[in-house]
C-alpha cells in the first residue's frame, strides 16, 4: 500500500519488481549459495580455516596491496582526471580513451606484459635490480599490478564532477584574495572528497578481487606473496569446496565492511556539500 | 576610488566584443551598464575586475595604470550573476573566506572575524542563517550572501554581474531597492551590469547604455530617458512607437494628414505610447485614424493596440480615468494624436 501513490513517472511496480529479480538472480542467489555450502562447515571448524596462518598472510597482503594501490590510484588518478579536464592539448582524446584500457584489456594479459617488464632481467625491472628495488614476485609486484587496474576507477569518477565545478566560484575565491593554492586546496578540493572516495572505493574492491594479473607477478609463494583469491582457487583444486567458500565469505564480509564505511564517508561529506 | 577606462578594446576570435570604449566611474557612484545581450556590458565589467584582460586601452584605478595588476591585487568586490558561493560552506564561512585566506600577518583575530561576519549578516539581514548551506538558501538570501562575502574583505570598488537577473520579478524588486540603500549607506564605488532598463532607472546615480561593443549613451537616468541621443537609446529605455515620416520644413508629419513634400528627408519618428492621445471623433487635427485591435484593461494604465489604415501596429497607453471617458471596444474607428515624439533624421542625429 505504501508504494501505491500516484506520480509522474509510471512503471515503477514493473521496473522494481524487475530489479529485485534481476539484483536476486545475478547477486543475492550466488552469495546465499555460499552461504549454504559453507553452513556444512561448523562453526569451529569455519574459524579455524580462516583464521589459519597461511590464511592470516593473505589477507593481510590482500587488504595492504588493495589499500596501498588504491591509496596510490587516488593521487595520481585524480592528477590524470585533472589533467585530462583542465588543459587542451594535442592528443588529449586519445590519451582520455587509453585510460580505459585496463577495463577492456584481459587482466592475464596485464599480469604477463608487467611481469616481462618488472622480472630481473625485464625492461624496467634490470634497471631497479641495481637499486635493490625487487618489483616481480614481491608484493610490491602486486601493488604495481593493482595500480595499473584500478587507475580507471578513480579517473572516471573524478572527471565528470571535476568538470562541473563552476569556474565562477574560483574567480569568486581569487577576487576575495585567495592564492591558487588556498583556491585549490579550500574551493575546489573539498567538492572532489565524494567523487575521490568514491573512485578509492571502487580501485580498492577491484584490487582486493583481483585474481588474474596478479598471480603471474606475485610469485605466489605460500606467506609472502600469496593472496586471498588466489588461495580460494588452491582450495578449490583440492576439491576443499566447503574451506574455499568459507575463505569467500571472510572476504566478503571484508568488502562489505570496506563498502560501508566508504559510503558512510561520502555521505557524511555529500551531507556537507548540501546533496544529502 | 574612481575608475577609469580608456580606450579598451577586446575581441573573442573574429568577434570584437568591445571597440575602444572610454568611460569614467567617480568615486561613491553608483554606475549600471545597460546594454541588450552581446553589447559587451559583461565583458567591460569583467576587464574592469580584472577577470578578463583588455586587447587594447587601459584601466586606471584613482589614476594608477591596473592594467598589469592580478584580480587578487585590485581588491575588488565581485558578485556574480549565480552567486558562485562555495556550496560545501556554512553562510558563515562563506563570508568569512576573503579574511581566512589573507597572509597570518594581515589576518584578523577568529574574534573579529566572528565579529565582522555577523555585522555584515546583519546588514542583509539574515543573521539567524548563518550555519545553513547555500543549498538550503532561496536565490535571494545566496544573492545577499554573495553580497557579503565581496563586502567582508572591504574592496574599495564593488562590481556587479547581473546580480538580480536570476531572481523571480518580486525579489528582484525587493533588492534592487535594498542595493540602493546600501549604497546609500556605505558609498562604495560600484558598477553593476543589467539587461533591465527599470532595474538601471530605478538604482543608478549614472547609466551608460551600450550596443554592439560601443558606449551609446552615458548620463543621469533622466538625462537617458528624456534625451536619449540615438533610436537606439530611445528603443531600449521603454516602449516605443516607430514611424517612418519625411522631413518637411524641417518638421517631422505624421499619418496621411502630413502632406509629403517632394524630396524630403526619410526620417525615424518615435513615439512612446503614453504620449498618443485618442479620440472618437474626427476634428481634422489628428495624425491618424486607426482601429482598435485588442484592448488590456488590466493594470494601472489601460493599453492599447491600434491598426493604422496602412496596416501599421500602434501601442497605446490610457490611463484607466481616460479609457473610461472614451467608452471604446475592439473594432471601434479611432483618431489618435502625437502629444510628443522624437525624431531622428537618417544619420541618427537629432
Amino acid at each position: 500500500m505504501l508504494l501505491k501513490r500516484n506520480t509522474v513517472l509510471p512503471g515503477f511496480r514493473l521496473a522494481g519488481g524487475f530489479t529485485v529479480f534481476y539484483l536476486s538472480l545475478i547477486v543475492l542467489i550466488p552469495l546465499g549459495a555460499m552461504f549454504v555450502r559453507a553452513s556444512s562447515l561448523t562453526w569451529g571448524s569455519f574459524w579455524e580455516i580462516v583464521t589459519a596462518p597461511r590464511v592470516l598472510a593473505s589477507y593481510k597482503l590482500s587488504l595492504g596491496t588493495a589499500f596501498a594501490a588504491a591509496s596510490i590510484n587516488a593521487v595520481f588518478g585524480f592528477l590524470v582526471a585533472w589533467v585530462l579536464v583542465r588543459y587542451p592539448f594535442p592528443g588529449k582524446k586519445l590519451v582520455d580513451a587509453l585510460v580505459d584500457l585496463p577495463f577492456a584489456l584481459p587482466t592475464a594479459v596485464a599480469g604477463i606484459s608487467l611481469t616481462t617488464l618488472y622480472a630481473p632481467k625485464g625492461w624496467i625491472g634490470q634497471f631497479l635490480e641495481p637499486l635493490g628495488l625487487k618489483v616481480a614476485f614481491t608484493p610490491l609486484g602486486i601493488v604495481v599490478a593493482l595500480v595499473f587496474i584500478g587507475l580507471p576507477f578513480v579517473v572516471r569518477t573524478v572527471q565528470p564532477v571535476l568538470e562541473e565545478i563552476e569556474k565562477e566560484s574560483e574567480e569568486a575565491a581569487e577576487s576575495l584574495g585567495a592564492t591558487r593554492w588556498q583556491t585549490f586546496r579550500l574551493v575546489i578540493f573539498p567538492c572532489l572528497v565524494p567523487s575521490l572516495l568514491a573512485g578509492f572505493a571502487m580501485a580498492f574492491a577491484r584490487g582486493l578481487g583481483e585474481y588474474g594479473s596478479v598471480v603471474f607477478i606475485s610469485g605466489n609463494m605460500p606467506m609472502k606473496t600469496e593472496i586471498t583469491p588466489l588461495l580460494i582457487m588452491t582450495k578449490l583444486e583440492q576439491f576443499d569446496y566447503p574451506g574455499a567458500t568459507a575463505l569467500g565469505i571472510s572476504m566478503l564480509a571484508a568488502s562489505f565492511l570496506m563498502l560501508l564505511v566508504i559510503n558512510l564517508l561520502q555521505w557524511w561529506s555529500g551531507k556537507r556539500l548540501g546533496r544529502g | 576610488m574612481n575608475i577609469e577606462l580608456k580606450n579598451i578594446s577586446k575581441n573573442f576570435g573574429q568577434f570584437a566584443a568591445l571597440k575602444s570604449v572610454n568611460l569614467k566611474v567617480d568615486g561613491g557612484e553608483l554606475v549600471a551598464l545597460l546594454g541588450p545581450s552581446g553589447s559587451g556590458k559583461t565583458t567591460l565589467l569583467r576587464i574592469i575586475a580584472g577577470l578578463e584582460t583588455a586587447d587594447a586601452g587601459s584601466v586606471l584605478y584613482n589614476g594608477e595604470d591596473s592594467s598589469t595588476k592580478s584580480l587578487r591585487e585590485r581588491r575588488v568586490g565581485f558578485v556574480f550573476q549565480h552567486y558562485a558561493l562555495f556550496r560545501h560552506m556554512t553562510v558563515f564561512e562563506n563570508i568569512a573566506f576573503g579574511l581566512r585566506v589573507r597572509p597570518r600577518a594581515q589576518r584578523p583575530s577568529n574574534a573579529e572575524i566572528e565579529d565582522r561576519v555577523m555585522k555584515l549578516l546583519k546588514l542583509v539581514q539574515l543573521e539567524n542563517l548563518s550555519h545553513r548551506y547555500p543549498s538550503q538558501l532561496s536565490g535571494g538570501q545566496r544573492q545577499r550572501v554573495a553580497l557579503s562575502r565581496a563586502l567582508a574583505v572591504e574592496p574599495s570598488v564593488l562590481l556587479l554581474d547581473e546580480p538580480f537577473g536570476a531572481l523571480d520579478a518580486h525579489v528582484r524588486k525587493d533588492l534592487r531597492r535594498w542595493l540602493r540603500k546600501l549604497h546609500d549607506e556605505v558609498h562604495l564605488t560600484s558598477v553593476f551590469v543589467t539587461h533591465d532598463q527599470e532595474e538601471a532607472l530605478e538604482v543608478a546615480d549614472r547609466v551608460v547604455v551600450m550596443n554592439e561593443g560601443v558606449i551609446e549613451q552615458a548620463g543621469t537616468p533622466e538625462e537617458v530617458y528624456h534625451h536619449p541621443n540615438s533610436p537606439f537609446v530611445f528603443r531600449f529605455l521603454g516602449d516605443v512607437n516607430l514611424f517612418h515620416s519625411r522631413m518637411e520644413d524641417g518638421k517631422a508629419r505624421l499619418g496621411p494628414n502630413g502632406h509629403l513634400k517632394e524630396g524630403s528627408e526619410e526620417s525615424c519618428v518615435f513615439v512612446r505610447p503614453h504620449l498618443i492621445d485618442v479620440k472618437t471623433q474626427s476634428d481634422g487635427s489628428e495624425h491618424f485614424a486607426a482601429r482598435v485591435r485588442h484592448i488590456n484593461a488590466a493594470g494601472p494604465n489601460v493599453k492599447l493596440e491600434l491598426m493604422t489604415a496602412n496596416g501599421e501596429a500602434v501601442d497605446v497607453t490610457l490611463t484607466q480615468e481616460q479609457y473610461r471617458a472614451l467608452g471604446i471596444a475592439k473594432n471601434d474607428q479611432v483618431f489618435a494624436t502625437a502629444r510628443e515624439m522624437k525624431v531622428f533624421v537618417e544619420d541618427y542625429s537629432i
